[in-house]
C-alpha cells in the first residue's frame, strides 16, 4: 500500500477496499517511525487527522464523496490552516496557529482530502537546501548526508519516503521543482496566477505559486483539478474558466516539439546530470518528439535579477513581522524600536535577515531605479526570451539544478554559491510559466535526478501530457528509497 | 560598490533588525559577496526596456465597496504577544 498513487488510492477507496481511518493511520504510523530521523514534518496531530478522515468516510457513506475524498496529503507548512500551527519554517511564527484557511486548503477540504500534517521547509522559503528551518534540516530518504532540497524540502521528502501520497508546495525560484529532482519526486509550479496565493505566507508576491509533489504526473493533474481556480481575494489570481488538467493526458507525442536551451547544456552542468538528460531526450524521441535548438540567451541574468526581486519583495512583505500583532516578541527591551529590532533579530534566521537587507537596500531612496527598476527591465529581456523560444516549440526540456543533491553542511556558510545552483529554475518565475521536474535517472553515489520541463503560459495539460507520457514509458518514478 | 560598516549598521537600522557588534563584519562580507553578483545586471543595455511587475502585465481589478469580512475581532486578539481591553500593547510611544 506504501507505495499506491493517489490515483490508486482513490479508485481503492471508491471500491470500498479500505476505509479513510484506515489510510490514515497507516500513513501516520509511518511517519511516527520515520520522521524522527527524516525530520519532514514540524507539525503532526494524530487526533485532528483521524477526525477529517472520519468525516471522509461519513461522507462517503452518505453518497457525497468526490475522486479525492479521504485520500491524506500533507500541506507545506506555509498554507495557512485553521487551527494548525503555521510557522513557515521560522521562530517568527513558532506560536502562530492560523485563524483561517488558505485558498489552497480550502479547496482541499471540501475536495474531502485529509491533513497528515505540516511539512518542514527553509524559513519564508528561503533556500535551496532546508537548512535554513528553525526546526533542523529536512534529510534526503535517499541518502540521509545529502540535503533534500529546497525550500519545500520537507514536501518532497515526505512523497519520496511514502509518507504521503501527495504534498502541497510553493515555488518562488524552484522550491518545487529542485527539491522533487533531488528526491526523485514529480513536481509541478503551475503558471503564475493559476492557484490562489490566499493564505500562503507571503515571501516575494509576484513569483509565489502553490503548486504540489506527487510519484506521478498523473497524480499531479488530479490534485491541480483540486486546487486550480479563481479566487477574488489574491489580486493576481487568473479568472480563466476552470479545466481538466487530465484531459491531455493519453494524447501520444507524435510531432511534439521539444525545444533544447543551449545555455541550459553549457559550462557548469555537471556529466551526470548531462548525460540524464540526455537519455531521457532519446527516450521522448523514441515516443515521437523531434528536438528544436532553442536560446535562451539571458538566462545567466536571472540569478542577479531574481536575487534583487525576491528579496526587494520580502523586505517589504516580511516588515509584517513587527512583534505586535502576532507572532514572536523578544523578552526585553526599551522602547519601541527596541522592540522591533530585538525581535526581528531573534526571530528571523541568518537568510531571511540576509535577504530582508539586501531588499532593504535596493529599495531605499536613490537605489531603486538602479536596482529594482533595472532588474525588472532584465526580467522583461528573460520573459521575452521564452516568447521568442516558444514560436518554435511546445515544451522546452533542461535539467533542475547543476548536480544532483550535494551534503547537508557543505554550503551553508556560501549564500552566493548557494545562489548560483538556482540557474536553471529562476527564468521560469520570472516570467511566470508553468515548469515540472520529473525523476529521470540517478547520479553515481545514488542520488536521484530530475528533468526539467517547461511549458508555454497556461500549458499545465500539455506539460503533464509530456510528462505523463514520459512516465509510461520509463520506471525512475516508481523507484522509492530503501527505509 | 563595496558596502563600508557605517552602510550595513545604516541598512539594519531601516530594516529594524539589530546587528552586534560581532555580526557586523561577516554580514557586511555576506552582502558584498550578494551585491558582487547582482552588479553584473549594470552591464545590461536596458534602454527602451518596460519593467515587468508581473508576469500577467494584468493591472489590479476593481471590487464594489462591501462589507466581505465577518467580525473576528477576539480570534485576531488572542494571537496577540500582549493585548488589553481589544487593543494591542506596545511600549509607550507617545510621552
Amino acid at each position: 500500500m506504501i507505495n499506491a498513487t493517489l490515483k490508486a488510492l482513490s479508485q481503492q477507496l471508491a471500491a470500498g477496499a479500505v476505509s479513510s481511518e484506515e489510510l490514515a493511520r497507516h500513513y501516520l504510523d509511518r511517519i511516527d517511525a520515520l520522521n524522527p530521523v527524516l525530520n519532514a514534518f514540524i507539525t503532526v496531530d494524530r487526533d485532528k487527522t483521524l477526525l477529517d478522515a472520519r468525516a471522509a468516510d461519513a461522507r462517503r457513506a452518505a453518497g457525497n464523496a468526490g475522486p479525492l475524498t479521504g485520500v491524506p496529503l500533507a500541506h507545506k507548512d506555509l498554507f495557512c490552516q485553521q487551527g494548525w500551527k503555521t510557522s513557515c519554517g521560522s521562530r517568527m511564527l513558532d506560536n502562530f496557529v492560523s485563524p483561517y484557511d488558505a485558498h489552497v486548503v480550502e479547496q482541499c477540504k471540501a475536495a474531502g482530502m485529509v491533513t497528515l500534517g505540516r511539512t518542514n521547509m527553509d524559513e519564508f522559503a528561503m533556500g535551496s537546501s532546508n537548512e535554513n528551518s528553525w526546526y533542523g534540516p529536512v534529510k534526503n530518504p535517499w541518502d540521509i548526508q545529502a540535503i533534500p532540497g529546497g525550500s519545500s524540502g520537507g514536501s518532497a521528502a515526505a512523497v519520496a519516503a511514502r509518507l504521503t501520497p501527495v504534498a502541497t508546495a510553493t515555488d518562488t525560484g524552484g522550491s518545487i521543482r529542485q527539491p522533487a529532482s533531488h528526491c526523485g519526486v514529480t513536481g509541478l509550479k503551475p503558471t503564475y496566477g493559476v492557484v490562489s496565493r490566499y493564505g500562503m505566507v507571503a515571501f516575494a508576491s509576484s513569483l509565489d505559486q502553490g503548486g504540489m509533489m506527487a510519484q506521478t504526473a498523473e497524480d499531479c493533474a488530479l490534485m491541480l483539478n483540486v486546487m486550480a481556480g479563481f479566487d477574488k481575494r489574491d489580486s493576481t489570481s487568473v479568472e480563466r474558466a476552470a479545466e481538466d488538467y487530465a484531459r491531455d493526458l493519453t494524447r501520444p507525442l507524435a510531432g511534439l516539439k521539444v525545444g533544447l536551451p543551449r545555455e541550459y547544456f553549457a559550462e557548469g552542468l555537471s556529466p551526470e546530470v548531462a548525460r540524464v538528460v540526455e537519455t531521457a531526450v532519446a527516450a521522448l524521441k523514441k515516443q515521437g518528439a523531434a528536438v528544436v535548438d532553442v536560446s535562451l540567451p539571458n538566462t545567466a541574468l536571472s540569478i542577479p535579477s531574481y536575487y534583487v526581486i525576491a528579496p526587494a519583495e520580502a523586505s517589504s512583505n516580511l516588515s509584517r513581522y513587527d512583534g505586535v500583532r502576532y507572532g514572536h516578541r523578544a523578552a526585553g527591551y526599551t522602547d519601541l524600536i527596541d522592540m522591533y529590532e530585538k525581535t526581528r533579530a531573534e526571530g528571523f534566521g541568518a537568510e531571511v535577515k540576509r535577504r530582508i537587507m539586501v531588499g532593504t537596500y535596493v529599495l531605499s531612496h536613490g537605489y531603486y531605479d538602479a536596482y529594482y527598476i533595472k532588474a525588472q527591465k532584465i526580467r522583461r529581456l528573460i520573459a521575452n526570451d521564452f516568447v521568442e523560444a516558444f514560436k518554435s516549440c511546445d515544451v522546452i526540456l533542461g535539467p533542475v539544478a547543476p548536480t544532483a543533491a550535494f551534503d547537508l553542511g557543505s554550503m551553508n556558510n556560501d549564500p552566493v554559491e548557494m545562489y548560483l545552483s538556482d540557474i536553471y529554475t529562476l527564468s521560469v518565475n520570472l516570467a511566470g510559466l508553468p515548469g515540472m521536474s520529473v525523476p529521470a535517472g540517478f547520479a553515481a553515489n545514488g542520488r536521484p535526478i530530475g528533468l526539467q520541463l517547461i511549458g508555454n503560459y497556461f500549458g499545465e495539460a500539455r506539460l503533464l501530457n509530456v510528462a505523463h507520457q514520459f512516465q509510461l514509458a520509463t520506471d525512475w518514478h516508481t523507484r522509492a528509497p530503501a527505509l | 560598490m563595496s558596502l563600508t560598516q557605517q552602510d550595513v549598521a545604516r541598512i539594519a537600522k531601516l530594516a529594524r533588525i539589530a546587528v552586534t557588534e560581532q555580526e557586523i563584519t561577516a554580514v557586511g562580507q555576506q552582502l558584498n559577496d550578494i551585491f558582487g553578483l547582482i552588479e553584473k545586471m549594470q552591464a545590461v543595455n536596458t534602454d527602451h526596456v518596460e519593467p515587468m511587475a508581473h508576469p500577467q502585465d494584468a493591472s489590479l481589478r476593481l471590487r464594489a465597496d462591501a462589507v466581505a469580512e465577518s467580525n473576528r475581532r477576539d480570534d485576531f486578539m488572542a494571537l496577540a504577544p500582549q493585548a488589553e481591553a481589544g487593543l494591542f500593547l506596545v511600549p509607550k510611544v507617545i510621552e
